[in-house]
């Protein structure tokens, strides 16, 4: 069974329907990129997706006994975050805040898992560091850290390289597909960098208003739309 | 000098303002880590100047129990304030400047057409020494325990939601319910705070300890408890100067807030530039 299935869904945003009759499901160990121009509702399906916007029609179904709380979602930074004063430490622990429900105080449990966490995407010596301190990809990888806390299964990334320079960026791109081989956890990521989709995905979302894609990578370049954007994509590089 | 501190601590409304003053401080000091950091700073300033129309227009009704009628409209404003600043769609800063603007207009008129501009009024306007009653006293203790309480209960939840609302909707956390928690403690805050205050400046004990701790600390959690330390201590040392110096209280607390926030700032200047000569070595 799909870990997530969406069914005939529609969204709107601000009486204009985005996204229409879109279907598509994500297995275990999927690697799907989500692409798109701006405005054509990837934002927005993320969050119908985490569950924070329900959709207009049709429906978004989880399998597998994925629970709500059970997604790690790696969001846009925020200005107010870059400059925040906390540790890394205390940002990756807060990424086990869904598994206390109302218990106050974090576990052994909680403080190991942000530990290893930490250990996992080599951050060790900055887990003392004020967040505010690091670099970029640095920053990214502790919310990366934090989004792993959250889930053992699936990870959400919303745009996960931007304003990173290029060497930061492929680092990114190696970190996530080693995530994604090794540990099999299914990765869902919205990115506006067609190019890299195609070369780490194994699945492609191209939201496109009526001539929207989805299917595998290697269907998409052969695909009308796939052809079209990725032959454009690779004249410009 | 000794002798002075004594006499001074020897009377009652003296350590009635030491004591109603520390724990406003404390609990606005709290609040005003997350209110700072989430951008909220100007909803403090806005509570206030509603609170001070509302205790104009409760005093002009009822004046035995002026701060009763008082808290629900600022609380009902807290919500409202929150309300407009996560829409983005308002621009959140004018929205509250036109708030607080019109409530300070709406508040001085109706007092100066039922009891004349007097000692009330400009206490509560510019704060007083002597403006704790008893009661006022008794309310601050339970306002700061139960503020103390809940947010040890809710730190870890307050850090997650503070830190990136977006994360933590996403995790199952119900983020406005905290922020909710937040705006609500701050009104009650705000509102008892005000009379030795004045509503000018009681938005000062919300962002000075905050910003102050944000100079040298680099944790949440110290930043949290450096705040509380430096808001009790500023609240403290103004109420001396105040009373040496005959000086106007709720000026005299955000003088050595002032003070604080300066050196704090070059302590952190220079500890920044040792570390960044540190790793370029």
């Amino acid at each position: 069974m799909a870990l997530i299935k969406c069914e005939n869904v529609s969204f709107s945003y601000e009486n204009t329907s985005v996204i229409k009759n879109l279907n598509f499901e994500v297995n275990q160990g999927d690697y799907l990129c989500i692409v798109g121009e701006n405005g054509s509702g990837k934002s927005t399906l993320i969050k119908g997706i985490l569950g924070l916007k329900s959709a207009a029609d049709g429906k978004i179904t989880r399998g597998d006994g994925l629970k709500k709380n059970e997604t790690g979602y790696l969001p846009q930074q925020t200005p107010a975050q870059k400059d925040f004063p906390a540790s890394v430490y205390e940002v990756v622990l807060s990424g086990r805040l869904n598994s206390r429900g109302l218990k106050p105080f974090y576990s052994k449990t909680d403080k190991q898992s942000a530990i290893d966490n930490i250990k996992r995407l080599n951050i060790e010596h900055l887990a003392k560091r004020s967040y505010r301190d690091l670099s970029g990809g640095q920053q990214q990888r502790v919310l990366l850290a934090r989004a792993l806390c959250a889930s053992k299964k699936i990870l959400l990334l919303d745009e996960p390289v931007t304003g990173l320079d290029p060497i930061v960026t492929d680092d990114m791109y190696q970190l996530i597909e080693e995530l994604n081989k090794k540990e099999n956890i299914t990765i869902i990521m919205v990115s506006h960098d067609i190019k890299s989709s195609v070369k780490y995905a194994s699945h492609i979302l191209h939201l496109n208003g009526d001539k929207t894609f989805f299917g595998t990578t290697d269907d998409y370049i052969k695909s009308p739309v796939g052809k079209y954007f990725f032959a454009e994509d690779i004249q410009h590089v | 000098m000794f002798d002075t501190i004594i006499t001074m601590f020897s009377y009652e409304f003296f350590r009635r303002a030491v004591i109603g003053g520390s724990l406003i401080a404390l609990c606005a000091a709290l609040l005003g880590v997350s209110l700072v950091l989430k951008r909220y700073s100007m909803i403090g300033d806005g509570l206030s100047h509603v609170g001070f129309g509302a205790l104009a227009i409760a005093a002009a009704v009822n004046a035995a129990a002026p701060l009763e009628i008082a808290i629900p409209i600022v609380i009902a404003a807290a919500f409202f304030l929150l309300r407009i600043s996560e829409n983005s769609k308002i621009k959140g800063d004018s929205a509250i400047a036109i708030i607080s603007t019109a409530s300070l207009a709406v508040g001085i008129t109706v007092a100066t057409m039922t009891t004349g501009m007097n000692t009330d009024i400009n206490s509560y306007l510019f704060g007083s020494i002597i403006a704790m009653s008893q009661k006022d006293i008794i309310i601050c203790i339970i306002l700061s325990i139960i503020v103390i309480i809940m947010y040890i209960f809710f730190y870890n939840k307050i850090f997650a939601v503070t830190f990136d609302e977006s994360f933590a909707k996403a995790t199952g956390t119900k983020a406005n319910i905290y922020n909710m928690i937040i705006a609500f403690l701050t009104a009650l805050t705000v509102t008892v705070g005000m009379k030795m205050m004045g509503s000018l400046l009681i938005s000062s004990l919300i962002i000075f300890p905050a910003i102050t701790s944000m100079r040298i600390c680099k944790r949440f959690k110290t930043v949290v408890i450096c705040s509380a330390v430096i808001a009790v201590l500023c609240s403290v040392s103004g109420l001396i100067l105040s009373y040496l110096y005959n000086s106007p209280t709720g000026a005299s607390i955000v003088i050595t807030n002032v003070c604080l926030l300066i050196i704090f700032s070059i302590v952190g200047n220079i500890s920044d530039k040792i570390n960044a000569h540190k790793f370029s070595k």
